[in-house]
């Protein structure tokens, strides 16, 4: 069972590479690659969203501020000078430093307030930038900014698409990989759990939130580059569009709000399905109550996301099956996650229990109670 | 001696309440100082002051004659004060030893500064777990290194708060309440390491409510009282002092607070 536990990670990973490396060639549909693309660019989004939100535990839902920007740079860079093809894709990093430049004064001010003021900060910012993008001379109103055609073959048009995007989002998770493991990230997760402590402990908490602002908006301003270029087009509403602000929060929560994962699950989940209800209905509404509903049950079923709850899940049944195993009494396997589970609600009331493990010397059994 | 740590004139209001009101004094070098006083008499807002939590209205703070007064406290920890809160804070989410690591960084921060900056560094080099289980091992919590930190019991994070406050090797420490809903082994226990550390050289301002624990360790103790230093001595002196029996048990205006006490 451990064995397998062990290999379970490393073999998903693999298999998911492998998988999104040859989905193309396997499904040619352009409407399935089509889909294929969009989810990988939310992935790439939300894995983003979560390297700051996350990581931070502050939420912003002006991340379509980035996502905006960037698809403006890149698409008004390619309209003025007619590039079309393989040449675009080199503007992209452009479309990420729009992103992380304009994070830097809107993070500066932002990040000085707390968590709940934060949210609305980041809505009304967001709100700023959509007003600006339909009002300002260069931005094209509301016409938008449309990217001139790629001459590629129709049959394989999207495959460029769907590798960039491919690349991209798993580029992305690498670096929320390297960023979680590392000490500054380490510093946000203090932050997360109790900021002012982090600071009293010597933590630049300023900086560190701010280096992740800016390191989150600078991918997701790339993501929207990358998004225009597919979609030919960007409109005021369509890349500064509130829902999906909304939907990138979404999937952060449902897949595990702050996991390295769960927000790739997330995305995995929520965009095709979103995608399946605006073709089905045609029409935005559906899937916006159905998207309200799905947030609802999210936060009152599953706050820690599919990925803890799930871990949690096999630990305990893992536990369990050990347990028949032995049949000996008192010979709980001490299994962490049920430590966790155990542990947890019972903070006020431990200060007994824990004075009788203190005085005996020996620290408190994690399972099997 | 001289004085590590020094207080002069600190001011400090919120709203009508006058929290410290021209509060000062001095902590020595190697000393254990207790500062005691009824409920509200400004004990932990003079915490906050020092450490760079709440600014002064007034006054100054002094650390080794530098002025320290109002810096950020990420700063004051970097200088060589660390602190505790009486209610323990620790980041529940993280393990024990993550815990220690989160307080390490200042200091490998400042260790890398010579080579070239890996902005990707892995949290937590060899020394630094190293250093991070021999505190652990100091105070008796090294099997829960592991583990995370709410699964800790009160008394334990008490003693984790402890633990990563020394990563820095500060100067002076700040426990704000340490013997507080702790049981009286566990007390023994504290009362312990706290002397250890002391014969090691560091300082220690101690925030208590616990007369017996405060008279026992402490050198010099200082009470507070409507925000005012109201008088500082030795132990014995405190203990039979008349402004110090008004404080607490109100004789002269014969108010509230005798629970303190």
């Amino acid at each position: 069972m451990s064995v397998l536990l062990r290999w379970a990670r490393p073999g998903l990973i693999v298999a998911l590479l492998a998988f999104g490396a040859v989905f193309p060639l396997v499904y040619t549909n352009p409407l399935t690659t089509t889909y294929a693309i969009d989810t990988l660019i939310f992935v790439g989004w939300v894995v983003a969203w979560n390297m700051f939100s996350g990581y931070s535990g502050y939420i912003s839902l002006g991340h379509a501020v980035f996502f905006g920007s960037g698809a403006y740079t890149v698409g008004l860079l390619a309209l003025h000078h007619n590039l079309k093809g393989g040449v675009t894709f080199a503007l992209l990093p452009l479309g990420g430093l729009v992103g992380a430049a304009i994070a830097v004064p809107f993070g500066l001010v932002a990040l000085r307030v707390r968590r709940h003021t934060f949210v609305v900060i980041t809505i009304a910012v967001f709100f700023i930038f959509q007003l600006l993008a339909y009002n300002l001379a260069f931005t094209g109103g509301n016409g938008g900014v449309s990217t001139p055609f790629a001459t590629w073959n129709p049959a394989t048009y999207n495959n460029p698409y769907y590798y960039a995007a491919f690349l991209v989002a798993v580029g992305t998770i690498l670096l929320s990989w390297l960023v979680r493991g590392s000490r500054f990230g380490l510093q946000l997760l203090a932050i997360r759990d109790d900021e002012d402590r982090a600071r009293g402990l010597g933590v630049r908490a300023m900086r560190v939130k701010l280096t992740a602002f800016v390191l989150s908006a600078f991918v997701t301003g790339f993501v929207g580059g990358l998004w225009v270029l597919f979609i030919g087009q960007a409109l005021p509403n369509s890349v500064f569009n509130p829902n999906y602000d909304l939907t990138v929060a979404l999937m952060g929560f449902l897949g595990g709000f702050g996991t390295l994962w769960g927000p790739v699950l997330g995305g995995l989940i929520v965009e095709p399905v979103q995608q399946q209800i605006t073709l089905h209905y045609t029409n935005g509404y559906t899937g916006l109550i159905v998207f309200g509903i799905l947030f609802l049950l999210v936060i009152l079923f599953l706050p820690r996301g599919l990925l803890p709850t799930g871990k949690e899940w096999l630990t305990r049944l893992q536990a369990r099956w050990e347990r028949r195993g032995q049949a000996a009494p008192g010979g709980g396997m001490a299994v962490p996650g049920t430590a966790v589970a155990a542990g947890g609600g019972d903070s006020t009331g431990s200060v007994a229990a824990a004075g009788t493990a203190e005085r005996s010397g020996t620290p408190r059994a994690g399972g099997a109670r | 001696m001289t004085a590590l740590l020094r207080m002069a004139g600190i001011c400090k209001a919120f709203g009508g309440v006058q929290a410290l009101d021209g509060c000062g004094f001095e902590v020595e070098r190697g000393s254990i100082a207790g500062l005691i006083g009824p409920n509200g008499s400004g004990k932990t807002t003079l915490f906050n002051v020092i450490t760079g939590y709440e600014r002064t209205d007034d006054g100054d703070v002094y650390l080794n004659d530098r002025k320290i007064t109002s810096l950020p406290p990420d700063k004051v920890f970097a200088l060589g004060i660390g602190r505790t809160f009486q209610l323990t804070r620790v980041f529940a989410r993280l393990t024990v030893m993550e815990n220690m690591i989160v307080a390490a960084h200042h200091k490998e921060r400042a260790a890398d500064r010579a080579r070239l900056r890996n902005p990707f560094a892995r949290a937590g080099g060899p020394a630094t777990r190293r250093r991070a289980m021999e505190l652990l091992e100091f105070t008796g919590i090294e099997k829960h290194a592991g583990a995370l930190a709410e699964t800790l019991s009160y008394g334990q994070r008490k003693l984790l708060e402890l633990s990563y406050v020394l990563m820095a090797e500060p100067e002076i420490v700040l426990l704000d309440e340490p013997a507080g809903g702790v049981n009286p082994t566990l007390i023994g226990t504290i009362t312990d390491r706290i002397r250890e550390l002391n014969r090691q050289g560091t300082t220690f301002l101690i925030v208590e409510h616990n007369m017996d624990f405060v008279m026992g360790l402490c050198d010099q103790v200082t009470v507070l009282d409507y925000g005012n230093a109201v008088v500082t001595g030795p132990p014995e002196v405190i203990r039979s002092d008349r402004r110090v029996l008004d404080a607490y048990l109100g004789a002269a205006e014969g108010d509230d607070d005798a629970s303190a006490a």
